[in-house]
């Protein structure tokens, strides 16, 4: 036997009642679980960021920059997984050259670039652009140069500019806010278009994405803040930490009352598919669905927050109970694409049957190159914070959001 | 009185006869209406447009055409990838439903469910419906597979990048990601042998003649008759993909 | 127009002219010839060889034999149905030959009993009772199944 199809033959031995023969194989694995988490991630942290800039929340001032980096080195690394999991990455190009506009994929990479090179990448340099000139004067080596580099060879730091560099900014944040929402509910929108595949097609779809991904991107600044400040011995700024804990419970009862309606919804309607379906979340899907996503990723961190809303135990228990959350929310998020990607192909589109999945440790689409992908964006950040430290900017206020 | 009565009751006649004449004449000048090909949006050209015919009274399950596809197409032997393949459907006393494919019909069938317990049994052949509004089509992002001007739904397999979205995409399971090529595949109708005026593959070797092909726009080819003259059906119709498979007697449980 | 502006457009402008040579080299000639794909993906999915040559190439040298089956029970059947492709054999009839199936099973891919198959298309037999031991085509010329 071809060592090839060895897995092949093993889910072949546990098909659950009649498949599709071509169905065996799960088309999309773990790379595409990575996929909308990562920009997930994104798409939160920066929206986390524009809550200070535009709706000028000022207990937030202090994650803004963090957020901002984060959001960045998580999006260089968003389409690695996608173009590591095509059958020929050497033809990735095509998607930009060709797009065919019926797509919704083909759109992806001018939503990509739109969201990385005009909104992300525009607003860190607005808002670096005056340290970075500031700074170049006194590094040295590869530093000196990056600067000069990446400052365009501008040497105007005057506060004149720097007003410039705020307005400017500001108008990139206000542009941002919609890129955000339709960077992931556009990510949805892969999922929620496909009509073939009655688990992801729903109307519903891109907007659990966009509020699971704000949900998701929250919660992982808020643990690289509290990582921050501990790594750098520093005071963590409990009034912050409280309101990025208020508003990640704000929007996981969002996310949880939208989640729970699209649910609602199918189950009531009842319609052609739901017997499977329910087979599915009941069986295949009962731990990685109603577990893990659900009691540990979303019941339990409403309960902690929302207690936490109400009594203010010591900052060591609250710092404690907000890293533990951040991370049960993050594991949650992060098998709430699995529900969606792996949980979609896991039923035969016959209705009459299940195909089984496992995630093997090696190769291209096993567990360790996904862990891979997944601490590179850490890596970068780790990077960007020395290239960018946010504690040495020139302290300034942003201007008031006119 | 009377006269007044008359005069209205011709009035009223006129013009029901104008209006009745009126409404024969607009509909004559519409295109009559034929629901199964209205469902495939039918182009506007004039050429060939291919469709597909399965009758499922003839088929008797031999697995020819699964396996003279696979020959011919350079399919992998391996029973996790077809182009085309045989289902056997049986509905037991109890309404409950046993859908079996074993290596896609190539080898044969051999009756899982006691003659007893059988209510009815039947074979269903499945293949690419070639849709007039492919789904499979509809989400290629980079224009890999597309359907030709005579309705044939193909791939170009120097140009896909394996991304598998139209896998995802395709309501009847009809594609696969090819293991040495890395790019999709799937039934091309045997393109390379209607263009050399051959049948395709599968419909060559079936013993039965259960399955054929031909132009839709022509009203006196084999399928168009049988279109007309059958009861047809196509698989998911509410999905409106515009399928052109038309399977005669093709029972509600099939999906 | 403050300087990093005018900075930032002029490289916007360079870069999108980049993409925009990069679309012009990179987009295959005969792209949208007829539709969004490349239309010599047409032509190179009709050059594939057909492997079943069908029925008529047959006859050229085996007149009799398809005669014979041509007015038997199996003559709707196509000659490669059960000899397999015959695209090399018409090359090189010496050297490649073509399928020559006896055993029961093949037979049986048609003939077994089976509850779907419709019975008055097909002649079906339990092959398990029906004589287990020998090979159909010692009773049954299969090129003239009735006799």
């Amino acid at each position: 036997m071809n060592p090839q199809f060895e897995h092949l033959y093993e889910a072949l031995s546990k098909v659950d009642g009649y498949i599709y023969p071509n169905e065996i194989e799960l088309s999309w694995s773990i790379l595409i679980v990575l996929y909308p988490f990562i920009t997930g991630l994104v798409a939160g942290a920066f929206i986390l960021a524009s809550l200070e800039r535009v709706f000028n929340v000022k207990a937030l001032r202090p994650t803004y920059v963090i957020a901002l980096l984060t959001a960045f080195a998580f999006m260089l690394v968003a389409t690695m997984p996608l173009i590591f999991h095509l059958g020929q990455p050497l033809r990735a190009w095509e998607i930009m050259i060709t797009p065919h506009l019926t797509s919704a994929m083909a759109i992806f990479g001018f939503v990509y670039l739109w969201y990385l090179m005009v909104v992300l990448l525009l607003e860190i340099w607005f808002d670096y652009r005056a340290d970075m000139v500031v700074w170049s004067k006194d590094a040295k080596g590869l530093k000196k140069w990056l600067y000069k580099a990446f400052s365009l060879g501008i040497n105007d730091a005057s506060p004149e500019s720097r007003k410039w560099d705020d307005k400017l900014g500001y108008i990139v944040t206000v542009i941002g806010i919609p890129s955000a929402f339709l960077l992931h509910g556009y990510v949805g929108f892969i999922f929620g278009s496909i009509k073939a595949n009655p688990w992801w097609s729903t109307v519903m779809m891109p907007v659990i994405f966009l509020f699971s991904a704000m949900v998701s991107g929250i919660a992982l600044v808020m643990l690289v803040f509290m990582v921050l400040n501990y790594v750098r011995r520093q005071k963590i700024d409990m009034l912050c930490l409280d309101t990025i804990a208020k508003y990640l419970f704000y929007i996981i009862i969002i996310d949880f009352t939208l989640e729970s309606l699209d649910q609602i919804h199918r189950f009531y309607e009842a319609e052609e598919s739901f017997e499977i379906i329910s087979l599915l979340m009941s069986g295949k899907l009962f731990v990685t669905l109603l577990i893990f996503q659900i009691l540990l990723g979303m019941i339990i961190p409403l309960i902690t927050l929302g207690t936490l809303q109400f009594f203010k135990p010591k900052e060591k228990i609250r710092q404690a109970i907000y890293f533990v959350t951040g991370l049960l929310v993050l594991f949650g998020i992060f098998f709430m694409r699995w529900n969606v990607v792996i949980g979609g192909q896991l039923f035969s589109k016959s209705f009459y049957g299940f195909t089984s999945f496992k995630l093997s440790l090696i190769g291209p689409e096993g567990f360790l190159m996904a862990s891979i992908w997944l601490v590179i964006p850490f890596l970068i950040l780790a990077f960007l914070l020395w290239l960018f430290p946010p504690w040495k900017k020139t302290q300034h206020e942003h201007l008031p959001a006119e | 009185m009377k006269n007044v009565k008359e005069n209205q009751s011709r009035r009223k006649f006129i013009r029901n006869a104008g209006m009745t004449l009126g409404t024969l004449l607009v509909t004559s000048a519409i295109p009559s209406f034929n629901a199964v090909l209205f469902a495939a949006n039918k182009p506007k050209g004039k050429g060939v447009w291919y469709g597909i015919a399965i009758d499922i009274e003839k088929c008797i399950g031999c697995g020819n055409c699964a396996k003279s596809c696979k020959i011919e197409n350079d399919v992998p032997q391996e029973p996790f990838f077809f182009r085309n393949w045989v289902e056997q459907y049986t509905i037991k006393h109890d309404g409950s439903i046993v859908v079996e494919s074993p290596n896609g019909g190539i080898d044969g069938f051999t009756q899982s469910v006691p003659d007893a317990e059988i209510e009815k049994s039947f074979f269903v052949p499945k293949m690419c419906n070639h849709c007039a509004k492919s789904p499979c089509v509809q989400v290629c992002p980079v224009g890999a597979t597309f359907e030709t001007p005579d309705g044939v739904v193909l791939v170009d397999e120097k140009y896909c990048i394996g991304c598998r979205y139209c896998v995802q995409a395709c309501p009847y399971g009809c594609r696969y990601i090819h293991p040495t090529k890395n790019v999709v595949d799937k039934c091309t109708l045997c393109y390379h042998r209607l263009k050399k005026g051959l049948m395709p593959a599968c419909m060559q070797n079936c013993p039965t003649q259960a399955r054929i092909s031909g132009d839709l726009n022509d009203p006196e080819s084999e399928v168009s008759k049988f279109v007309k003259t059958k009861n047809v059906y196509v698989l998911k119709p509410h999905l409106n993909t515009g399928s052109k498979l038309y399977y005669n007697a093709l029972n509600q449980e099939v999906r | 127009m403050p300087v990093q502006l005018k900075r930032l457009l002029i490289l916007g402008v360079v870069l999108f002219s980049v993409f925009l040579l990069f679309k012009y080299l990179l987009t295959p000639a005969s792209f949208g010839q007829y539709g969004h794909y490349r239309g010599l993906a047409l032509e190179e999915n009709a050059a594939l060889t057909a492997k079943y040559t069908g029925s008529e190439a047959c006859y050229d040298c085996h007149d009799s034999i398809v005669a014979v089956k041509n007015e038997s029970l199996h003559s709707s059947i196509a000659c490669e149905s059960c000899h397999g492709p015959g695209f090399k054999h018409i090359e090189d009839p010496e050297n490649e030959k073509m399928d020559q199936p006896d055993s029961r099973e093949f037979c049986a891919h048609c003939h077994a009993f089976n509850k779907a198959r419709p019975e008055k298309a097909i002649t079906q037999q339990d092959i398990r009772e029906h004589n287990p031991d020998e090979k159909c085509i010692e009773c049954h010329n299969p090129h003239q199944p009735q006799q």
